[in-house]
Parts: C-alpha cells; structure tokens; sequence
C-alpha cells in the first residue's frame, strides 16, 4: 500500500482552506518529544506548511475533538480520520454529538502505527528522536552513539495488528485506497484465553492490571463513546476527578461502570489502552461486552451505520435469560 | 447447633408488582425463607442501575438477586426485557472478572408465585453460603 506521506495531507488541507472549503484544519503539532504529538488547529496555511507533522506516532483518534471544536466555529473543520476513527466518528454522528455539515472528512487509509512503549522496550529508555525513514524508524537515545532501527512491524500497536477494519465508513474524500472489513483479525483471542481460565485465575489477573490504575482518568477522557457533558468526572466539585486510589475495589467499581457505559457504544478503537499511563489492557473489558453482544444478541459493531440502534436500547422478547449465559458451551 | 453458623447477606431488588408482592404473599402464607435476605423495593426491575449491584457488593452483600415480573408481564411494557440484556451482560462480565458467577442471579417471580419466591430465595442462600463470605468485591472502608 502507498505510504501516506506529511505532503499529501499538508497539500490538500492548504487547497480546501485556500478555496473556502474548510476554515480550519485539525491535525498534529510536534509535542515534548518527537514521538509524542498534540492535536491542534491550524487556520494559516503558513501555520500548516511550518508546524504540522504527520508520521508513525499520529494514533489519536480525531472524532472526539470534533464535538466541542466543531461549537464555535464557522464554517467547516477538515479532519483526517483513520479507518478506525470513522466508526467512531459515525457513533457520535448517531448519538447527535457531532454536527456533521460541521466537518469536512479526509479519510486516510492506515498500515498500523507505532507504539512507543514497544519501541521503548526494545531500545532502552532515554529516546532523543526517532525519524521515520522507508526501512523502519531510526531511534536515537541518549546512550548510544549510533541509531538504532526499529522495524514498522516491531513498533506496531497491538491494537492495530488486530484491527477489526481499514474500510472507511465515512468520509467526504478518501487519501490513499479504500480498504476491507478484517472479520479474522482475532481481536478476542485474548478475551476468550481469559474466559478459559478458572475465576480464582482470572481474579488474580484483573486484580493484578486493575490495582495498578493511578486513577488518572485519561481512559475516559480519551473515549469518544464518552462524551456527555455533564458527567460527573467533569465536576471539579464532585470529587470523582482526582480520586486517589483508596482500596482495589475502588478500582473495580470504576473499571466496571467505565466499560459499561460505553457497552454496545464502544466501537473498539482502542484509544483508552494507547493511553494510559499504567499499560492496563483496558480494551479486554470493552471487548469481553464486544463479543457478549456478539454472541448473545448477534454481530453488532458500534459506528458501522449512522442511525443504528445499540444493543442496550433494544431487546426481542426472545432473548436469553442471563442464567443461561453461563450454561452456554464454553463458557 | 454452632452458635456461630455463616450467615452470607443477599440483597433482592425486587419490583413493586410482582415479586415483592410475591414476597408478601410468601409470608402470608407463613412461608419461610432465610431472615438475611434483604429485600430492597424498585417501582420496575428496570429502575436497577448496574451500580445498585456493585453498590451491594461494595457494602458488603455477598449475593445479589433481582426479581422482577416475568418477560412480557412488566407493567411498564418492556422494562425488564432491558433489564435482562442488561444484567446478562453485567453478570458476565462480573465473571469475567473473577466473580464467582453463583453470587449473582436474576428470577422471574409474579405476585402469585410466593412459593416460588421463598423457594428461590432458599436455594439462592444457600449456594452463596456455599461461597462463603464475598472478599472479591468488598471494600474495606464499608466494614465495621
Ligand atoms: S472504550 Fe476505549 S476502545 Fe471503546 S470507544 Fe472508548 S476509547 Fe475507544
Ligand atoms: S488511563 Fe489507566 S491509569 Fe488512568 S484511570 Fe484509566 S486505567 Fe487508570
Ligand atoms: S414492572 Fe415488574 S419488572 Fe417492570
């Protein structure tokens, strides 16, 4: 598949902001380190030719920003959204959070992009800067005097080597090609590797990932299935922001309630996961509902349609009782 | 007789119209069920936020049922139908994560069926004594 290069998308957000199409650009702005960019606005296209960077770190999904930067702004934003970014784009379509006349979307096609936590892994700490070159990306830390090469498919996310589809199922203009729905990604390998194993095991699994949570609350401030305003973690009041963990089963409560909430919403992008700080596999909860609802109630996949009706408000009088969800084969 | 015997606590979320009638009909005709049975009244099973639950566990149930009118009888429609897709999921996440899944129960139960009721409670005591005392969601700062 063709690269998509910093120039294609830099070239095409300067024309639609040259001829009017868009009045502002949302992309990414170098951050601290090379590795770790900031979502911005661009309204020049001076700003965009001088500021903005596109390469292997690029991960955020941009639909979320769109709900309250989209509020007051006139005209058009341009976003470039990822296969996986448009699922959820399409999700906050249905939940009316986004206007879409609001939004131009350039859809970019996507080989997976980088972790840096894996690349971390295998060059040792102290990165100074890594440069995305054809043959892998070339990392330089402060302890060595030469670079190191780390090869695309090293430093690949794990939520993108099983990713669920490079199919866009929105967008107004499409860079690169159009991809396929990836049905044998095994992207609940994992979850049923857990349900395999005896509650005693799977206790001490989640005890050990989820007592490590620092309650920062990246994971929810990151999910775009998370949108509500007035949500309690929005409160400064509320006390619920800065909650410093008191027991495990602070923990529990909030990792339960987060994962349902966005149950039959979640549209799998992985966002929470690439995000916290502590490396909780924070995609195992929102998958297990992924593939519960899968199995209990038919395929459904969050932000495949616009308009489509999530499976926690809808039922047939047919469904199974949930003392049968445990008499079932396998389970 | 041990002085001493376990006693597990088990909060029912039961719905106005049925099951807590049906509780009610239960001890009108002098049948028995276990007094740790603590039974907390929900104008529809529905009303029964997956909090609740946790909240129980938190507090320091160690079972938890919900009773509500059979499917199709709710008297808000479709209420428990969406309380059905609802604690299925729940419950199986709970044992997902390491929950013993025998803690957690949802029962039919209309206001005729007071045997049923008593029965059900009964028999759902005693698996959660078999358990024994729920340590895998309590939390510390609720205890005396
Ligand atoms: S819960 Fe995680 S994977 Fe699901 S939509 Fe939110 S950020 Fe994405
Ligand atoms: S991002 Fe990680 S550490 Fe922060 S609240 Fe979420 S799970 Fe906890
Ligand atoms: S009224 Fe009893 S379940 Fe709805």
């Amino acid at each position: 598949m063709q690269r998509i290069t910093r120039e294609m998308l830099t070239s095409k957000a300067i024309s639609l902001l040259n001829d009017g199409t868009v009045s502002a650009v949302l992309g990414w702005r170098e951050g601290e380190f090379s590795y770790d960019l900031t979502p911005s606005l661009f309204y020049t296209a001076e700003d965009i030719e001088q500021n903005f960077v596109f390469n292997d770190f690029c991960g955020a999904n941009f639909s979320k920003y769109l709900v309250t930067k989209t509020l007051g702004i006139e005209g058009k934003i341009l976003a470039f959204l990822k296969p996986c970014d448009t699922y959820s784009f399409n999700q906050l379509l249905t939940e009316h959070r986004i206007d879409r006349s609001k939004v131009y979307v350039v859809g970019i096609s996507c080989d997976g992009m980088a972790d840096i936590s894996k690349i971390r892994a295998i060059t040792g700490d102290g990165i100074s800067s890594i440069s995305c070159e054809p043959d892998g990306l070339k990392v330089q830390t402060i302890y060595d005097d030469e670079p190191k090469t780390v090869s695309y498919e090293d430093a690949m996310a794990e939520r993108c080597i099983c990713c669920k589809s490079k199919k866009h199922v929105c967008y107004d203009e499409l860079i690169g090609e159009e991809g396929e729905e990836n049905p044998d990604c095994n992207r609940f390998g994992k979850v049923a590797e857990l349900e395999a194993m005896t509650p005693d095991e799977r206790f001490a699994f989640w005890r050990g990932e989820l007592s490590r949570c620092i309650r920062c609350n990246a994971c929810r401030d990151v999910c775009p299935a998370c949108t509500c305003e007035k949500c309690v973690f929005n409160n400064p009041n509320s006390g619920a922001e800065n909650k410093a963990p008191a027991t495990s089963f602070e923990e529990q409560m909030f990792h339960i309630i987060r994962a349902f909430h966005v149950a039959g919403r979640c549209t799998d992008c992985g966002e929470c996961s690439r995000v916290c700080p502590q490396h909780i596999p924070l995609h195992l909860l929102n998958r297990k509902f992924i593939k519960d609802i899968n199995t209990f109630y038919g395929e459904y996949q969050a932000g495949k349609e616009v308009g489509s009706r999530a499976p926690l408000v809808d039922y047939t009088t047919g469904d199974l009782e949930p003392g049968q969800v445990f008499e079932r084969e396998g389970m | 007789m041990q002085v001493n015997e376990y006693k597990p606590l088990i909060v029912a979320f039961c719905c106005n119209w049925c099951s807590y009638a049906g509780a009610d009909l239960a001890g009108n005709n002098r049948l028995s069920y276990p007094d740790n049975v603590k039974i907390i009244r929900v104008p529809c099973s529905c009303r029964v936020n997956p909090m609740f639950v946790l909240r129980a566990f938190q507090r320091g149930a160690d079972g938890v049922i919900l009773c509500g009118c059979h499917p199709g009888d709710c008297h808000y429609t479709s209420g428990n139908y969406y309380t059905r897709r609802r604690m299925a999921l729940l419950f199986s996440m709970l044992d997902y994560l390491g929950i013993e899944r025998e803690r957690t129960r949802v029962e039919w139960c209309s206001a005729a069926e007071g045997a049923k009721f008593a029965q059900t409670m009964n028999e759902f005591t005693e698996a959660v004594a078999a358990l024994g005392e729920n340590k895998r969601l309590e939390d510390l700062r609720c205890k005396e």
